[in-house]
């Protein structure tokens, strides 16, 4: 049997900074911060998020338009419209004779402007009497000859057309009849540039140019500049898309603050309490998780809303609290009775923590993670449902712009202006996204047991 | 199995109840009463109008009355058609939207089960990438501007091809169907491809693929009878809910392409505050979700033999 010596044990030499981290130690915050960071996507959406911000809050101070100002001469104007109006006499009656057709065809007695068009053309054999037609659409093969202006005997060859003319571009078409009335496949057709004109009066009424001021025929004005266009009704739609972003973030952020700062009451104590209290809470939150969302949310809008002459934001923010608490309140009592049973919440109590500490040290801090995160996704929901309802006439009240009203009026002349649709839409559109890949992005960061997932 | 089924379907019908108490309590808070129209009534005709559709009676009278004629699945008549019975526009109308929903939510299945399970197998590389994108943008496009769009594309479409195989709105054929339910089903779609794909990654290796790899069995069969039963599990449980989504979101789908189902019935009702007609359609409609919901439930208790029931 070999004996130790006592001499071969030598304690070994205290060495500072074994224990030492390898890295600095981090907060639960300060570690998700760095997560999110990290998350190219998240981070550009939290960009576009301020950047929409900005344009709400900041934007109208820059671009001081009443959402509500009708500019009558630039109705549904697309983006980069021509704004130019030239000065030109006041009207004067045409009879058309003293312009004597020239050449064969259908042609311009005089430049064509919004004050009127004025057409001459040469007499066509045969023809009993003549149809006028004009269309915003090429004519093509199919004889799509759009509106019919009006028909003139045979010896008129001239017709002056003063119908809302547009400063756009217009295909005329005149078409001869027969002795019956009927159409003949004989027809002509002239492309027209129609110029944008004011008169004096007009010109000063609109504020162009002063009474006392003298401006020779011919000089070029400038309409109001509307960057995105004008709607149906000539309201500029920057003002509109501004304002309109206010009532939809307004909403976006409201409702589900609200709501999730019920639930989360809710669903803490009913966690707490347990028992019976809980059963019948919990069974109380299942029976408003069933009412059908959208009919109850319409219900709502009937039964709040019947005043005339209400913006109706109040009565959606009220429905949208009275039945969206549930699913939030489901959460934080499962996340409440979860963390109950937690291992670090058993050593807490046996080293003498106090109920007070085990909430605002484990308990809030934990479910906070959840909570955020289903307040980012929730943000695009209550903006859905805005638009949505906006969208069937439920919502905001006309004068006042929503993304979803605008996107409304918009469908109704998608097809020849689609920039009234499409504007709104891309909002509506960019800000879900932004806040879909923001909460992605966040639950990541957030939630230990998401990570490493895809 | 059984007695859970009962203890289910007695939930369903005070869920129910709950929906028609609250339908019922709510439209009686609208200011005013259904008897207030345009036209100025005499006292007298009033008198007679309100005891011949019993509104002079307390209002917990009329409750009553309201609940049992719908326990005997009476909804009433329309205050603004007359003679019209709710029961009669629901029958008329319902089977339009539940085609659609139906439709709707076959697309939404089938699609979102495919696309999921394509980008976890095609996990971080091209068709992932392009897809996801898709998905996100099918998620952050408001319905109704899809519908617009979709409206829109196939305008564009009959007059580049000249024909009209695809109407543009309006229902009757199959051709009608087509569009408005792919329009109805994309967002459902997207958000189950969404989990698909994630319910899929966690299946890709598991223990029991890698077991079935080194015993031979091809990718194929591995993809079919391992991978898509085992994720396709938690699809069906949103199944329920979704249809909820897809059949109230079927309004906005209907207005546009002038589909005449309950949905936009029900918001023509609304506008016209049709009382009688708003109340049956949504305790209709509420009816409709919870059980479907449930039958969606015990659908998967029979699928996954791992879920107990109780």
């Amino acid at each position: 049997m070999t004996t130790l010596d006592k001499d071969a044990f030598q304690p070994l030499e205290q060495t500072q900074g074994v224990h030492k981290l390898s890295r600095p130690s981090l907060s639960y915050w300060q570690d998700a911060w760095q997560r999110l960071r990290a998350n190219r996507r998240a981070i550009l959406s939290l960009y576009i998020i301020v950047g929409l911000l900005l344009f709400t809050f900041l934007g109208p101070l820059f671009w001081d338009v009443d959402p509500a100002l009708q500019d009558v001469d630039q109705i549904s104007q697309p983006p980069g419209a021509d704004r130019s109006a030239y000065l030109v006499e006041d009207y004067l009656p045409w009879q058309g004779q003293a312009q004597p057709a020239r050449g064969s065809g259908l042609t311009l007695a005089e430049p064509a402007t919004t004050q009127a068009v004025r057409l001459v053309w040469a007499a066509q054999p045969g023809a009993a009497e003549y149809r006028v037609y004009r269309n915003i659409y090429p004519i093509g093969p199919e004889r799509a000859f759009g509106l019919p202006l009006f028909e003139t005997p045979a010896q008129q060859t001239f017709f002056e057309d003063r119908l809302d003319l547009k400063p756009r571009q217009y295909f005329y078409s005149v078409v001869v009849l027969d002795n019956r009335g009927q159409e003949t496949d004989r027809w002509l057709s002239l492309t027209v540039d129609v110029k944008r004109v004011v008169t004096r009066s007009e010109a000063i009424e609109r504020g162009l140019m002063d009474a006392a001021e003298e401006v020779p025929l011919g000089t070029e004005f400038k309409f109001a500049l509307h960057p995105l266009g004008t709607d149906y009704l000539g309201r500029d739609m920057l003002a509109r898309l501004m304002h309109g972003a206010r009532i939809s973030l307004f909403i976006g952020f409201f409702a589900p603050l609200l709501y999730i700062l019920i639930g989360v009451i809710y669903g803490s104590t009913a966690g707490f309490v347990g028992g019976m209290t809980d059963q019948a809470m919990m069974r109380f939150a299942d029976f408003v998780v069933a009412l059908p969302f959208l009919l109850f949310m319409i219900l709502f809008k009937v039964i709040f809303s019947i005043s005339p002459g209400e913006s109706g934001i109040l009565p959606m923010l009220v429905a949208m609290i009275i039945l969206l608490w549930p699913a939030t309140a489901r959460l934080v009592r499962g996340q409440i009775l979860q963390i109950r049973e937690e291992g670090y919440i058993s050593a807490a109590q046996l080293l003498g923590a106090k109920t007070n500490y085990l909430v605002m040290r484990h308990m809030i801090p934990n479910t906070m993670g959840v909570i955020l995160v289903t307040i980012t996704f929730a943000v695009p929901g209550a903006i859905f449902t805005e638009a949505f309802l906006s969208f069937i006439g439920m919502g905001v009240a006309p004068p006042t712009p929503s993304w979803g009203s605008m996107c409304n009026e918009g469908r109704k002349t998608m097809l020849t202006t689609p920039h009234e649709l499409i504007f709104p839409a891309l909002f509506i559109s960019v800000t879900v996204l932004a806040f879909n890949l923001l909460g992605d992005g966040l639950r990541d960061a957030l939630d230990a047991r998401m990570r490493n997932r895809d | 199995m059984l007695q859970y089924t009962v203890k289910r379907l007695i939930l369903g019908i005070i869920t129910v109840w709950f929906i028609a108490t609250a339908t019922f309590f709510g439209m009686h808070a609208v200011p005013g009463d259904p008897l207030t129209t345009d036209k100025a009534l005499s006292p007298t005709i009033r008198k007679n109008l309100e005891e011949k559709y019993g509104l002079d009676k307390p209002l917990v009278t009329q409750y009553g009355i309201y609940l049992a004629n719908l326990a005997r699945g009476d909804f009433g008549i329309s205050f603004t058609q007359e003679n019209r019975e709710v029961n009669d526009i629901i029958a008329e109308h319902f089977p339009v939207s539940a085609t659609l929903g139906i439709l709707a939510v076959i697309f939404a299945a089938v699609g979102g089960v495919l696309w999921g399970a394509l980008t976890a197998l095609y996990r971080n590389r091209l068709p992932d990438t392009i897809i996801m994108f898709l998905v996100i943008l099918g998620i952050s496009v408001p319905s109704f501007v899809v519908a617009a769009l979709g409206q829109l594309s196939l305008v564009n479409l009959n007059q580049i091809t000249g024909t009209s195989i695809l109407p543009v709105g309006g229902w009757g054929t199959v051709w009608h169907m087509i569009v408005p339910s792919l329009v109805l089903g994309l967002s459902t779609m997207a958000y189950l491809t969404r989990l698909m794909r994630s319910s899929m990654l966690e299946i890709v290796n598991a223990d029991f693929v890698r077991t079935a790899k080194a015993k031979g069995v091809p990718a194929t069969q591995i993809f079919s009878r391992h991978q898509l039963r085992n994720a396709i599990l938690p699809v069906i449980t949103v199944l329920g809910p979704q249809i909820a989504i897809i059949t109230t979101g079927g309004f906005v789908v209907e207005i546009i392409f002038a589909i005449p189902g309950l949905g936009r019935y029900f918001v023509q009702a609304v506008q016209q505050l049709d009382y009688t007609v708003i109340m049956g359609t949504t305790v209709f409609y509420g009816a409709f979700l919870v059980f479907m919901v449930i039958l969606v439930d015990l659908i998967y208790g029979l699928i996954d033999p791992r879920v107990r029931l109780e």
